[in-house]
């Protein structure tokens, strides 16, 4: 399990201007709902978009600490 | 990753213009992620096909490199990967998945 403020640190750092919600959908800390606008997905299909946040929470994802992430990315205008 | 199971998985998402990797199968999905996807699917009434990656880890492991992606479901579309659960209920919303189907399967 990983607490919310580490999720966003951890976007944040990818992605510096990008705002971030993070929803813990069972209390558990292992299956978040996380929504990400940033200015950086401009232009970038939707596979990328979420690539970039997965990028940014790799080892969080692939230690099995994030069982289960609902993302959704936007831009800003959107 | 090796060339042999890099072979596999090529080998594997052409198998069909629509292939799923998943977590158990099309009946009994073992997941609630891979079900939203098969039920996308089933709704559009589209023919695809699905691989469990529960049965392979090779595969399981495998897939998540191959597309430089995560998680399981992963859908692909005559060969290209075009997103797992969540973008597939957004493309399903928007209507941009029963179209991009259409024109696949044509």
């Amino acid at each position: 399990m990983v607490h919310p403020d580490q999720v966003r640190a951890a976007i944040h750092q990818a992605l510096p201007d990008a705002s971030v919600e993070v929803e813990d959908l069972t209390g558990g800390g292992d299956h978040l709902q996380v929504s990400v606008v940033s200015s950086a997905f401009a232009g970038l299909s939707r596979v990328k978009q979420h690539q970039l946040v997965y990028g940014a929470l790799r080892s969080e994802l692939a230690s099995e600490a994030i069982h289960a992430l609902a993302l959704q990315t936007s831009t800003p205008n959107a | 990753m090796d060339s042999a199971l890099q072979a596999r998985l090529e080998a594997l998402v052409a198998s069909s213009p629509i292939v799923v990797f998943m977590k158990g199968t099309k009946l009994m999905p073992q997941c609630g992620f891979s079900n939203n996807v098969v039920q996308i699917l089933n709704a559009l009434a589209v023919p695809f096909e699905t691989f469990d990656v529960l049965s392979d880890m090779e595969i399981r492991q495998g897939i998540k490199e191959f597309s430089d992606w995560p998680t399981i479901p992963q859908v692909y579309v005559n060969g290209e990967f075009i997103g797992g659960s969540d973008i597939l209920i957004e493309m399903y919303n928007s209507g941009e998945l029963k179209e991009k189907l259409a024109v696949a399967l044509a």
